[in-house]
């Protein structure tokens, strides 16, 4: 057909592929700005969150150890202020303190001595037998002995346990002694340990040489680097402020949070993977990723299952469309045509009228003249008796064009489709009984009465019957005629089981003087007058074929609205 | 008395080959090729009985035609010949007082029936009229 026709299919697969992707893009590109916005907010914020809350839990743990070593410097200092350089140099009566101050402290004093100057314990309480023990080359002595107060670092010492320990210079008599006592390592540790975040999450006290001051207790070999170098970095009297860093190692990110303990001596590491820390958000973050995605693979689905239905259903309508468009060049066509007959039929007949009037005269002169006087005049009463069977012949065809072109007098009444149908079917009785055709009535009953010219109906139908009888010769067959109502319209089928009309020439049996009957025969207007005849009614004749299978002519009437509702009250 | 008729048709060979035909038949013939023509001849034979008109004509076409020879003389019978049946003009042609509507070519028999029909007619409306005048004049008498 037209090159459009050819076109058609990549213009639909085209339009497919537009709405599809109009479609996704529309969804798609807010779905994902939306999803990375809300995502990069949520995890900043989460971040900060968790880094806040190890900044605060650091904090928190750094008062307390704090707090704990400071407490036992207390113990000390109240000791030394309670009692004389005297009692506590008693051997005995250090003993009865040690036990009262274990007491109090929850055990957490291992021993109690007094130092002099030169670093001799003068007195022990404890259950290591240190008494007069020389810690005078002890490197905490002589930090000791510098200071007021003093803690150290944890060292194994005379003991060979990790122990640390807590020291208050005095003044006796102008010589300085000490009054110092252990902490139980255990016990500080506990202090430590308990400091426990998610999975990875551990905490470690770091001297300023890097050495661990706690158990560690994954019991790995940590890179201290971190730590010390934090320590070195600032001032030591900078406090108790906490920093957050983020390293690589070994290709994971670890977050450490380190504060100053002990005046800048120590620090306090949390150290926790950030897959650990976040592992809530990291959650989330794969959960958004699977709706995400579900959301996608959804638009896609739906966009595409959208896409083919809304261009079928184009098509389907551009289909109708097509039809509708075939139907109304057909009908112009036929229209066209009509004019052009009615106009030939005219022009035609005043020249037949003439010369039928010429052989008329001359038969007039023939019948007037002597009998003999003519030769051969049977010969000419023969020609012109032909010539005015002719004119006849010419005036009926050329009726036929007129009844066509609609110019003949239609006169509607009010009919029952069925009455009419059987009265055609009637009128051709004559046809229907002679050859071996076998003929099928199905009127639906109660059809309602429609406003019809009779005598055209007829026309059409007896038309159409003749033709199907003409398509069954000589073999003969079954011709099926049935009534029916079908929305606004009754139906007349009247279908054969002949040869079918050939595929082309179908479209041109309702053009005037196409015929298939053998010349004579047919003047290829039967049908074209009942094309005309039933657009004038306002309704509307269809055929379907098959080639071997048969022939149905489907002829619609309107239903008049005022007589169905006149019929029905 | 021989029937006179007027014959008008734009198509001259037709109206020639149709008069000899009808004369020969008895009839007295007047021919016209067209409307105002024909109205003429109306005028001058006061003797037309009957007038067989073609509708389709150039110029005054046989309906106007018709009608002006009803309003001049309503008594004259006036049969309408076509080449082609139109609805509305036989309509027309009917209300306007003709008094029967022919396709062509038409058979000659039926013609003459017709002619016969007509003049029947008028000569039953003359009678009528005759009879009235007679009535109207004897009267007072």
């Amino acid at each position: 057909m037209s090159p459009i026709n050819k076109n058609h299919d990549s213009y639909y697969r085209s339009l497919t592929r537009n709405i599809v992707l109009i479609v996704v893009s529309v969804s798609v590109i807010p779905l994902i700005l939306i999803t990375l916005t809300i995502r990069h907010f949520s995890q900043t914020s989460f971040k900060d969150n968790i880094l806040k809350y190890l900044k605060v839990l650091n904090k928190e743990q750094n008062q307390n150890i704090n707090g704990f070593l400071y407490q036992r410097l207390a113990d000390i200092s109240l000791l030394m202020d309670s009692y004389t350089f005297d009692q506590l140099a008693n051997h005995t009566f250090l003993e009865e303190r040690l036990k009262s101050l274990q007491k109090i402290s929850n055990y957490t004093f291992v021993d109690l001595g007094v130092v002099d100057s030169s670093g001799v314990q003068l007195s022990y309480a404890g259950p290591f037998g240190l008494k007069s023990a020389d810690y005078g080359d002890a490197p905490w002595f002589k930090d000791a002995i510098r200071s007021d107060t003093y803690i150290s670092d944890v060292f194994l010492g005379l003991r060979d346990i990790p122990h640390f320990i807590v020291a208050i210079k005095g003044d006796h008599n102008g010589s300085k002694w000490l009054l110092r006592g252990t902490v139980d390592f255990e016990k500080f540790n506990s202090v430590v340990q308990n400091i426990r975040i998610g999975e990875t999450g551990v905490a470690f006290i770091f001297n300023k040489k890097g050495e661990i001051q706690t158990n560690s207790r994954l019991g790995i070999l940590l890179d201290v680097e971190p730590y010390t170098s934090y320590l070195a970095s600032t001032t030591p009297d900078a406090g108790s402020e906490t920093t957050i860093r983020t390293l690589k190692d070994n290709g994971v990110n670890i977050i450490h949070v380190m504060s100053r303990l002990k005046n800048g001596d120590w620090v306090l590491a949390f150290r926790q993977t950030e897959q650990d820390a976040y592992k809530s958000l990291y959650a989330v973050r794969s959960l958004t990723i699977l709706i995400f995605s579900i959301g996608i693979v959804g638009i896609l689905m739906v966009s595409a299952v959208l896409a083919r239905r809304i261009v079928s259903r184009i098509k389907r309508v551009d289909e109708e469309k097509e039809i509708l468009n075939e139907k109304m060049i057909e009908a112009g066509k036929l229209a066209s045509i009509g004019e052009l007959a009615a106009g030939i039929a005219h022009e035609i007949n005043n020249p037949v009228a003439v010369m039928v009037e010429e052989a008329g005269w001359m038969q007039d002169l023939i019948a007037d003249a002597d009998p003999g006087s003519i030769p051969m005049v049977e010969e000419f009463e023969r020609s012109l008796n032909q010539i005015k069977a002719q004119g006849v012949r010419c005036k009926q065809i050329t009726h036929k064009l007129l009844s066509f072109a609609r110019k003949t007098d239609p006169v509607p009444k009010r009919v029952n489709i069925n009455e009419v149908t059987r009265e055609a079917i009637t009128l051709c009785k004559q046809r229907l009984t002679s050859g071996n055709v076998k003929i099928q009535v199905e009127f639906t009953e109660g059809l309602p009465p429609t406003r019809i010219s009779p005598s055209e109906t007829q026309q059409i139908l007896v038309n159409l019957i003749n033709n199907a009888v003409d398509a069954l010769e000589p073999k003969g067959g079954i011709i099926r005629i049935s009534t029916k109502r079908e929305d606004d319209y009754l139906v007349v089928d009247v279908s054969d089981n002949g040869p079918g009309i050939p595929k082309s020439i179908a479209p041109r049996i309702f053009d005037p003087f196409f015929t298939t009957k053998p010349v004579g025969k047919g003047t290829g207007l039967g049908l074209s007058i009942c094309y005309g005849i039933v657009k004038e009614l306002g309704g509307e004749i269809t055929v379907d074929t098959e080639e071997g299978v048969g022939t149905s002519f489907h002829v619609k009437f309107p239903v008049s609205k005022v007589i169905e509702k006149e019929a029905k009250s | 008395m021989a029937i006179t008729v007027l014959l008008i048709d734009d198509e001259s060979p037709f109206v020639e080959a149709l008069a000899k035909r009808l004369l020969k038949r008895g009839f007295v013939v007047v021919t016209s090729t067209s409307g105002p023509e024909a109205l003429t001849k109306l005028q001058e034979n006061p003797s037309i009985d009957v007038v067989i008109c073609d509708v389709k004509m150039p110029g005054m076409d046989g309906i106007e035609t018709l009608r002006l020879i009803k309003s001049e003389r309503p008594i004259v019978e006036v049969i309408l010949l076509t080449g082609h049946a139109t609805v509305q003009s036989a309509i027309q042609g009917m209300r306007l007082g003709a008094l029967d509507y022919l396709m062509k070519p038409c058979d000659m028999d039926l013609l003459i029936t017709k002619i016969h029909e007509a003049k029947g007619k008028k000569s039953a409306h003359e009678n009528k009229i005759a009879q009235a005048l007679i009535e109207l004049e004897g009267l007072p008498k």
